[in-house]
């Protein structure tokens, strides 16, 4: 992309925008100082983590913030008009007409008893003197162009029918409906997997390039930055404290917390030569200064015996008919699945949402009963172990910090639950337990008093990681464990798992969608698809050749945060929709596994692949 | 169309239990049921009356055959015959039914005239004056006992005022006028109670609605604030505001009796509490059995229009 | 605690509720005492408040009609709780057949409107607080059961609830240690509402006669009664009517404090 574009006159200038916030009768200033501005088919990318403001900032030019409890300053100008001075009537001639946006939730962003075409034709309608069959052909060519299959077929269909990333068009079908010159595209990808991701991306670049239109793309992933803006500008606590050119921004960032935004931005392919996982730098805020960890001796003891042994692992949810109960079809969540890991190994389970990663990890630590199939920990049968044992053996570390502490206990006990279930030691000396735990896990002994709420997310989940140490277990099966999390709490956390790891000699399994931490972490791959391991192998092999058709595709769809190198990806082809649910009487294919190097196994791919 | 098939099966087989279950309850009774109901002040009945009555009810039969029975008479309508002095349970509840039904109509309309818009307003301006004023309003009204509200109510507007009858009933046909203005206190001392229960769902239930994210989109699509209120906010909002509205209207049936008795209004009412109290078992299960399929009756109506108006229901 | 109790809907209630129970040593009047020649009295030293109809002390009257109120609808809620509260519970953590078959128990106890079912157990079992107590419990009971259930749903389905079974713990004490303190907040409410409803249940069951019987004080009672005097007597009216609503707006005030105090929208921001 050229920067001749810059010279033309602005389609947006803002400038001086401050907003403040009315809490308690008390103003908080949320945003301070912006100044940018947007030309006509330039990508802004507006970069920060949660609280940091960019959210913000776009809603305020789109005076979609309450205006009473809300004080903006400074000037919007769109197209010589200050939107600021606008009312709310002339506001909304504006909204959807020439500034249009669109949202990160693709499952609550549409009115869930409104059909798909009649949201689309509504924005054509309000600012269009069309009759209700225009807008409907109107709508329909919008679902043509948002690459909607069959939409004439779907146009009275309702959201729930829909998937997010077909969701996420129809936003964008609606949005684009009356040609705007400006799109806001607020976090559109975050709730999206990745390869829908990719699809989305590409149809965003595709419909500026047809309509010249400006984009405004708010996001806090670096890889997506890289992928679609021309300029960028970084936001912290409600600060620009960086801006200029992506390639800039990327190559020669000026402040700290840039460096550490982009050092923390997981780049695949860079582990290329390290042969075992390593640690994340680390940054000091304060200073400015970046320090790689040494490199460590590997924590994968390949000689002792497995911790975990798993084979031909399978699990169906059954639906069942409504009156009569019958089981009408299968979920085959999980299916014929074989793993294998060691003392001080890391195995990755990646694959995208409904592949059965989860439930994957919720067979190995017994949440699950399993319905087929064998799994050894440390040699034993897990479902013979009694329960009081199991928990010394595995632990778990689940997704959303927010709802995986009681909100009952204070930090201290809910650390020291297991020993009070099961007596271990005496009362008194619990506390000294939960202080010493949370001093390990990077957190202050005196917070063992304190609930849940006063928490952040990434402190939650250190006392998450705490309270599954307390029982010294062998094994911790972590779903998606820093998904939620912010990209510096997000390396913080992964650090410290690391650290636990070349200490105990733990053995994890973490689940993640994320190639990129996946790469950083693991000693081996599992690629899931559909409820099957369809690739398994040492990282290295897996990264370097992948050789599934699925796992190419996945790894293909990850955007790379190197502006260099954008336009190369290109979004694997819309798949039709696939589902693990099955008839009653579906056998499942006996399935091959080719050994590509030592240790890479390959599902021979189905049919489907070819 | 499975969906709808599926709720009609389960509300006939949710009648045929709620009847079965009052055919029953009279076996309940410790000790011979006849002999409890005919039992006044404690003296012991007159045994050839015991079993007069019991040849009446059925009692009289084995237990399999009462019941065949029973469904059968209730399949033709026939909800049998008063101990006290043999009238048809029938015919009387289809004299006084219309009756409770246009009250409850008229109050039910009353409210949500009121309610709705009232709960729309103060949660558009969740801290203005207005919303503040009727939060309190309707605190204050749900909590006074319909049947002091009625008490006040004859108090003020039919004996210290003067501007309405105290109470009682003329058909419609005879004098359109008067059977109005009678329907008129009545009626809104229910519509007191139910206004505020409507005021105060469909105020919650909008506040849940407005922060929602498709609210949001809708803004951003530059759709006016009206239509945002009204086809993006209430339509989603409206929902439990069916719901809890027919759950009450169902209520009222029964509801209504205080009601009915405060006013002279002869509903369902008088025949109930003088069956009560004469313990004229036929009559009051014939009220019940009523009732009962009524509000059976609502409920399905309300799924079948929540089917309509949220799609995701109909799965 | 001190916090649910500070608002002023809980200093009342806590004072109605210490009055009513303390009214057998307090110094009353003997409520049910006749004084033919004090008929309709006005306030006088030995009865602040007059004498009604048949010259019984007002005042003493209405303390123990609250009394009578508060015990029949407490006992009550505590018995639909009690009842209510366990199935929900155990519905909503056994699932299955057992889940089914509660859930569709309640649902045909839903079908009798409250009052119906008050009316019907009148006729079989006669009136009074003997037939009273139990009846109000089954009508409240699968209030109780549907926010247990969907309460238990909710919470068995946070991370934290599968972190203790992963610690090895049984059931008891995952249903007593971890579900059940979290889903008390939704209960108590519950509970305070129940109470509000089935004083208006009961005061209006008496107001028809079927309730608590004569002579014992009942609110509902003493309203029916004092109709027919109004005009002479407002007072008689006025006191029991207001001392009734009084009692629900606290009830129904309080119900609401205790919402807004468990309002996660509250808790979840900060």
């Amino acid at each position: 992309m050229t920067m001749t574009q810059s010279s033309a006159a602005p389609l947006l200038q803002v400038s001086d925008l401050a907003v403040s916030f009315r809490k308690d009768g008390q103003w908080r200033n949320v945003v301070r100082d912006m100044n940018f501005s947007v030309t006509a088919g330039e990508t802004l990318a507006i970069v920060g983590e949660s609280g940091s403001g960019k959210s913000v900032t776009s809603m305020a030019v789109m005076q979609l913030l309450p205006r009473v409890s809300t004080r903006i300053t400074g000037k919007v100008l769109f197209q010589d008009r200050d939107l600021l001075a606008l009312g709310e009537p002339e506001m909304e001639a504006v909204r959807g007409n020439r500034i249009s946006m669109i949202f990160q939730e693709p499952m609550t962003s549409l009115n869930p008893v409104m059909t798909i075409g009649a949201q689309i034709a509504e924005a054509i309608r309000v600012h269009r003197p069309v009759s209700k069959a225009e807008a409907r052909a109107l709508a329909l060519e919008m679902m043509d162009r948002v690459h909607i299959p069959a939409a004439r077929s779907r146009y009275d269909d309702f959201p729930h029918q829909f998937s997010g990333g077909m969701r996420q068009r129809v936003m964008i079908a609606a949005a684009l409906a009356c040609k705007p010159d400006l799109l806001i595209a607020d976090e559109p990808t975050t709730a999206l997997d990745v390869t829908i991701q990719a699809q989305v991306l590409d149809l965003i670049k595709e419909l500026q390039a047809d309509t010249g239109m400006g984009v405004i793309f708010i996001t806090h992933d670096m890889g997506v930055v890289a992928e679609v803006a021309d300029r960028t500008l970084v936001m912290y606590n409600g600060d620009v404290i960086e801006s200029g050119t992506t390639a800039q921004i990327f190559a020669t960032p000026q402040k700290t917390y840039t460096r550490a935004l982009l050092s923390a931005v997981p780049k695949l392919g860079t582990m290329g030569g390290t042969p075992h996982p390593l640690p994340y730098p680390v940054f000091d805020m304060q200073t400015g200064t970046m320090t790689e960890l040494p490199l460590r001796g590997d924590t994968l003891q390949s000689d002792a015996k497995p911790l975990l042994e798993v084979t031909g692992l399978s699990k169906r949810f059954e639906v069942k008919s409504k009156i009569l109960k019958r089981v009408v079809a299968r979920v085959h969540a999980v299916e014929q699945v074989g793993l294998m890991l060691r003392r001080g190994e890391t195995l990755s389970i990646v694959g995208e949402s409904g592949c059965g990663k989860s439930t994957t990890g919720r067979l190995l630590t017994g949440l699950y009963p399993s319905d087929s199939g064998r799994i050894l920990l440390d040699g034993r049968e897990l479902g013979k172990i009694p329960a009081n044992e199991r928990a010394r053996d595995i632990q778990m570390i689940f997704q959303d910090p927010y709802a995986s502490l009681n909100p009952r206990l204070r930090v201290g006990e809910a650390i020291t639950e297991p020993l009070r279930i099961h007596k271990l030691v005496p009362r008194k000396d619990e506390a000294e337990i939960a202080e010493r735990l949370l001093e390990r896990v990077g957190l202050q002994a005196q917070m063992a008093d304190r609930y849940p709420h006063e928490f952040s997310g990434g402190q939650r989940q250190r006392i998450c990681v705490a309270r599954a140490l307390v029982m010294k277990p062998k094994v911790i099966v972590a779903d998606e464990a820093v998904s939620a999390l912010d990209v510096t709490m997000k390396t913080q956390v992964i650090n410290l798992m690391m650290d636990l790891q070349q200490e105990m000699g733990l053995g994890f399994v973490f689940i993640s969608h994320d190639m990129a931490v996946v790469e950083r972490i693991s000693h081996k791959v599992a690629v899931m698809y559909l409820g099957e391991v369809v690739e398994m192998g040492p990282r290295a092999a897996i990264f370097s050749n992948p050789t599934h058709p699925y796992t190419r595709r996945l790894l293909s769809a990850v955007p790379v945060p190197d502006p260099a190198r954008r336009g190369q990806r290109s979004a694997p082809p819309i798949l039709e929709l696939r589902s693990p649910l099955r008839t009653s009487d579906y056998r499942h294919p006996v399935r091959r596994y080719l050994e590509v190097s030592q240790g890479h196994f390959v599902q021979e791919p189905g049919p489907e692949w070819t | 169309m499975g969906w709808f098939l599926r709720r009609i099966a389960q509300s006939i087989v949710m009648l045929w239990v709620v009847i079965s279950l009052v055919f029953l309850s009279i076996h309940f009774v410790p000790g011979d049921p006849v002999e409890l109901l005919l039992a006044q002040d404690g003296a012991t009945p007159d045994p050839a009356m015991v079993e007069v009555v019991r040849g009446q009810l059925g009692l009289d039969r084995p237990l399999h055959e009462q019941y065949v029975k029973k469904l059968g008479d209730l399949l033709r309508f026939d909800l049998g015959k008063s101990i006290v002095d043999e009238s048809s349970v029938g015919k009387e509840v289809a004299r006084r039914l219309p009756r409770t039904l246009e009250l409850i109509a008229a109050a039910g309309l009353l409210s949500l005239l009121i309610g709705l818009p009232a709960g729309v307003l103060a949660a558009l301006r969740p801290a203005s004056l207005f919303s503040r004023m009727a939060n309190l309003a309707s605190g204050t009204a749900q909590s006074i006992p319909v049947f002091v509200i009625g008490t006040l109510f004859v108090i003020t507007f039919a004996q210290l005022l003067g501007w309405l009858p105290a109470g009682g009933f003329v058909a419609f046909e005879r004098d359109p006028a008067k059977h109005l203005l009678l329907l008129i206190m009545p009626a809104t001392t229910i519509a007191v109670g139910l206004s505020a229960i409507v005021f105060r769902i469909t105020r919650a239930s909008m506040l849940d609605v407005l922060p929602l994210d498709f609210i949001r989109t809708a803004r951003a699509k530059g759709v006016p604030r009206r239509r945002v209120i009204l086809q993006h906010a209430l339509r989603n909002a409206l929902m439990p505001v069916i719901t809890v509205f027919a759950l009450q209207l169902g209520g009222l049936l029964a509801g209504t009796v205080l009601v009915e008795t405060v006013f002279n209004w002869p509903g369902l009412s008088g025949m109930l509490v003088s069956g009560v109290n004469a313990r004229d078992y036929p009559v009051v299960t014939g009220v019940i059995v009523v009732v009962a399929a009524f509000y059976i009756g609502l409920n399905l109506l309300v799924d079948i229009l929540y089917g309509l108006t949220d799609p995701r229901v109909r799965k | 605690m001190r916090k649910i109790f500070s608002a002023p809907s809980g200093i009342l209630l806590l004072t109605m509720v210490l009055g009513a129970l303390l009214a057998p040593v307090l110094p009353l009047q003997d409520p049910l005492a006749m004084d033919m020649s004090g008929r309709f009295a006005g306030p006088s030293a030995n009865h602040w408040l007059g004498q009604d109809d048949y010259g019984r002390d007002l005042l003493s009257r209405l303390v123990y009609a609250l009394r009578g109120a508060i015990l029949i609808s407490g006992s009550s809620a505590v018995l639909a709780a009690v009842i209510g509260i366990s199935i929900g519970v155990i519905a909503g953590y056994v699932r299955g057949f057992s889940e089914m078959l509660s859930l569709r128990i309640m649902d045909v106890i839903l079908c009798f409107p409250p009052l119906l079912l008050a009316m019907l157990a009148a006729t079989l079992y006669g009136a009074g607080p003997q037939t009273l107590v139990p009846v109000l419990a089954l009508v409240f009971v699968p209030s109780f059961t549907r926010v247990a259930h969907a309460s238990v749903m909710t919470v068995r389905a946070m991370d934290y609830v599968d972190a203790v079974k992963l610690m090895g713990a049984p059931s008891r004490r995952i249903i007593f240690r971890t579900i059940l303190p979290n889903v008390s907040g939704p209960l108590f409410v519950q509970f305070s509402f129940v109470v509000a409803m089935s004083v208006v249940l009961e005061s209006g069951l008496s107001y028809l006669g079927l309730g608590v019987l004569p002579p014992e004080p009942s609110l509902g009672m003493m309203i029916g009664a004092a109709r027919a005097t109004f005009l002479t007597e407002p007072w008689l009216l006025l006191a029991p009517c207001i001392l009734l609503s009084v009692l629900i707006l606290v009830l129904n005030a309080f119900c609401d404090h205790l919402r807004h105090l468990l309002d996660p929208r509250r808790s979840a921001g900060s």
